[in-house]
């Protein structure tokens, strides 16, 4: 079990990042703040979670390495998409690193692994990604904030486009899991039209040939489809060289900068549903993105941006109690005010601790200097609330 | 379904069957001739397709890239032979299979250290870009019928070596009565390094020419192997023919399931769980295949060692 050590090197690189001093020195100053940055480093999906992890480096780096005026000190813990692994190394976090935040988190299926146990140690769990529906309904927290979105939205605001732009039907091809399951029914919650049919594959799909032979014969409006990471850099290359292309290709975590390096050419003009985009235009996000690529040398992707967000969120709550964190209700309080800006604009917590903010219709363009992102093509949702933030009893007390 | 669609997809798993024959060719001779669990043999796989997307990008040509690809390919398998893999034949399987796996973790991750987690991408040569239309709206890409041939003609290339040439001549001794062969005065190392040499380059191979198709990831081979085990069960252990007519059943039960399934299951359920329970069944089918057939044939369908 590498756990400890991992954990051990990566603050060292981490404190040597940000310019604080070593350590040893740090933990003995008792004034540091802790944060337990849970993300994924290994495995086919790092590239998303090297994206979590280095927006929220860049946070603390904008912050000169504190936060709300006060030393941070960040443990990076990798959760090898493992939910068994996560729980062990979170636990550790808690118990032995006495960790103030638990931050981070790509995926649903580890923060719902190590949801209870960092909520149930009163401690305070904030997701600069994942935003599964039950955290936003009925299983809400006092002790949880989702800096993200809830995931039913994104696929809403697919189903909205198609709607708007009048499809009548639309083919669905996603994986056969729960989360491509929800992004169906998020798609169809707003989308009105026919479904022309749907197909589902599994998690560990090569090759689309067979389902881009079935699109070509149902000639449908449009195609909607989820398919995260790597399927998705097959199924954009595998659909323009089927000369599919002339189907609108509605997508939501498909093609975004994490994967656009190895989709290239091949996504351009491709639809994308996010919170976020490179070129929103706002103070905040030139400077976000400017200093991000110089740091990094790639473009950031919205993982990037909500964990830097996630940084800046953190900071304006220390700062609001006076760097008090034993007041669990007053920092709460300061979580909620989210008195930070946004790389996204629009963004305030609702009710249930989840973001009511936009939802953008994007599209793959090519830069100037010949590298690819999404652009912001039109704001679809505004000010839009998930839709079971009414279902939260928030217990707080 | 109509039968422009069904040609199409039959030639769609005829194609994914060619290419999971490159893959389990260098496995079933490794596995058959040597007694040799290799698990790496994904990893190899993985390596040519990084080895194809960065020498193509370096040299600015595909067909560079592919052609250096091999002798990378082969270098980096030779590398695997002397520092790891000799030192396991004598052992037994659990052995093997446990040190293998072990090369796996160890070049996917040296793989993200040495090209980042971000999948990389290898573009179509201008020569085999484009489709032909095969039926209204789809483009068959000229491409994957590239591979289609490549692959056809590796099959025959083989065959051509394994049946014809002394080498394949000590080769099939090898697989059948290895310690004949070996009193016979063969220096069957040299042997064992050739076979292996020529397996981890027909993986690499087989990787340069799916890195335009597929994503070029850590973790790309893993999906393969496992294809390419069931394949090498199901055409017996060792045998080329064995694994040629297995690779490209598999490859088109497993296309025609998922395109076929979905509908023959709507005419006993709603359209709603017909998709699903289709999709879920259709993944299943070739380990159901497998199933079958070793029910049938437990040395496989070619079964190369007699007894």
């Amino acid at each position: 079990m590498t756990t400890p050590r991992l954990g051990r090197r990566r603050l060292l690189a981490t404190a040597a990042a940000c310019g604080l001093a070593a350590p040893h020195v740090a933990r003995a100053q008792a004034q540091a703040v802790r944060i337990g940055f849970v993300t994924v480093l290994t495995g086919p999906q790092a590239a998303l979670g090297t994206q979590l992890r280095d927006g929220f480096q860049l946070g603390l780096r904008h912050l000169e390495g504190r936060l709300g005026g006060r030393p941070a000190e960040v443990l990076v813990i990798d959760d090898e998409l493992k939910p068994d692994v996560a729980v062990t190394k979170v636990r550790a976090a808690l118990e032995r690193d006495k960790v103030d935040f638990v931050v981070g988190v790509v995926f649903s299926n580890i923060l719902q692994a190590v949801f209870r146990p960092v909520t149930e140690a009163s401690t305070f769990l904030i997701s600069t990604n994942a935003g599964p529906s039950p955290f936003a309904g009925r299983g809400c927290s006092p002790y949880f904030f989702a800096v993200s979105y809830n995931n039913d939205q994104v696929h809403a605001t697919m189903g909205q486009v198609a709607q708007d732009e009048g499809y009548r039907r639309v083919f669905i091809l996603v994986p056969n899991y729960q989360a491509g399951r929800d992004a169906v029914a998020g798609f169809k919650s707003r989308f009105r039209g026919e479904i022309a049919d749907e197909a589902y594959v599994p998690l560990t799909q090569l090759d689309f040939s067979a389902e881009l032979a079935r699109i070509a014969a149902a000639r449908p409006d449009a195609l909607f489809t989820f398919m995260p990471g790597g399927l998705g850099v097959n199924l954009v290359r595998q659909y323009r060289q089927a000369g599919l292309a002339h189907i609108p290709f509605l997508s939501t975590f498909t093609v975004d900068e994490a994967t656009l390096p190895a989709q290239g050419e091949a996504a351009l003009g491709f639809l994308h549903a996010a919170v976020w985009a490179p070129n929103l235009d706002n103070e905040q996000n030139r400077r976000f993105v400017r200093d991000f690529e110089a740091q990094y040398g790639y473009i950031p992707a919205t993982y990037a941006a909500q964990s830097y967000d996630g940084a800046m969120l953190l900071d304006s709550a220390i700062r609001k109690t006076g760097g008090d964190l034993a007041d669990k209700a007053a920092v709460r309080r300061a979580l909620e005010a989210a008195e930070f800006r946004s790389v996204r604009g629009n963004f305030r917590f609702g009710p249930n601790h989840f973001p009511v903010q936009d939802f953008w219709l994007c599209r793959v363009a090519r830069r100037a200097d010949g590298r690819f992102q999404t652009e912001a093509v039109r704001k679809v949702l505004e000010s839009s609330a998930d839709p079971y933030a009414g279902e939260c009893r928030m217990r707080t007390g | 379904m109509s039968a422009e669609l069904l040609l199409v997809q039959a030639l769609n798993g005829l194609q994914f069957g060619v290419l999971l024959f490159l893959v389990a060719a260098g496995l079933t001779l490794v596995f058959g001739v040597m007694d040799f669990i290799n698990l790496a043999h994904g990893v190899q796989y993985m390596l040519g397709a990084y080895f194809g997307a960065t020498l193509a990008a370096a040299t600015g040509s595909f067909w560079l890239g592919l052609l250096l690809a091999l002798p990378a390919a082969l270098a980096a398998g030779l590398a695997l032979e002397l520092l790891v893999f000799r030192h396991l034949y004598g052992r037994d399987h659990l052995a093997q299979v446990l040190a293998t796996f072990g090369v796996i973790l160890f070049l996917n991750e040296g793989v993200k250290l040495a090209w980042g987690a971000a999948p990389l991408q290898m573009p179509v040569p201008p020569l085999l870009e484009g489709g032909v239309a095969l039926m209204p709206g789809l483009q068959y890409p000229v491409y994957r019928l590239a591979i289609l041939a490549a692959g056809l003609a590796t099959a025959l290339l083989l065959w051509v070596l394994v049946d014809r040439t002394r080498a394949g001549m000590l080769v099939r001794a090898g697989a059948t009565h290895p310690d004949i062969v070996a009193a016979l005065g063969v220096d069957i190392r040299r042997l064992f390094l050739l076979v292996f040499a020529f397996g981890a380059m027909l993986a690499g191979f087989a990787g340069a020419m799916a890195a335009p198709v597929l994503s070029v990831e850590p973790g790309m081979g893993d999906a393969p192997l496992i294809l390419a085990f069931v394949v090498i069960v199901i055409g017996g252990i060792g045998s080329i023919r064995g694994a040629f007519v297995a690779s490209l059943l598999v490859g088109l039960m497993d296309t025609l399931g998922r395109a076929a399934l979905p509908d023959l299951l709507r005419l006993f359920l709603a359209p709603s769980p017909a998709r699903q329970a289709g999709a879920a069944i259709a993944s299943m089918l070739v380990y159901i295949l497998m199933a079958a057939v070793l029910a049938v044939r437990p040395a496989g369908l070619f079964p190369a060692r007699a007894g």
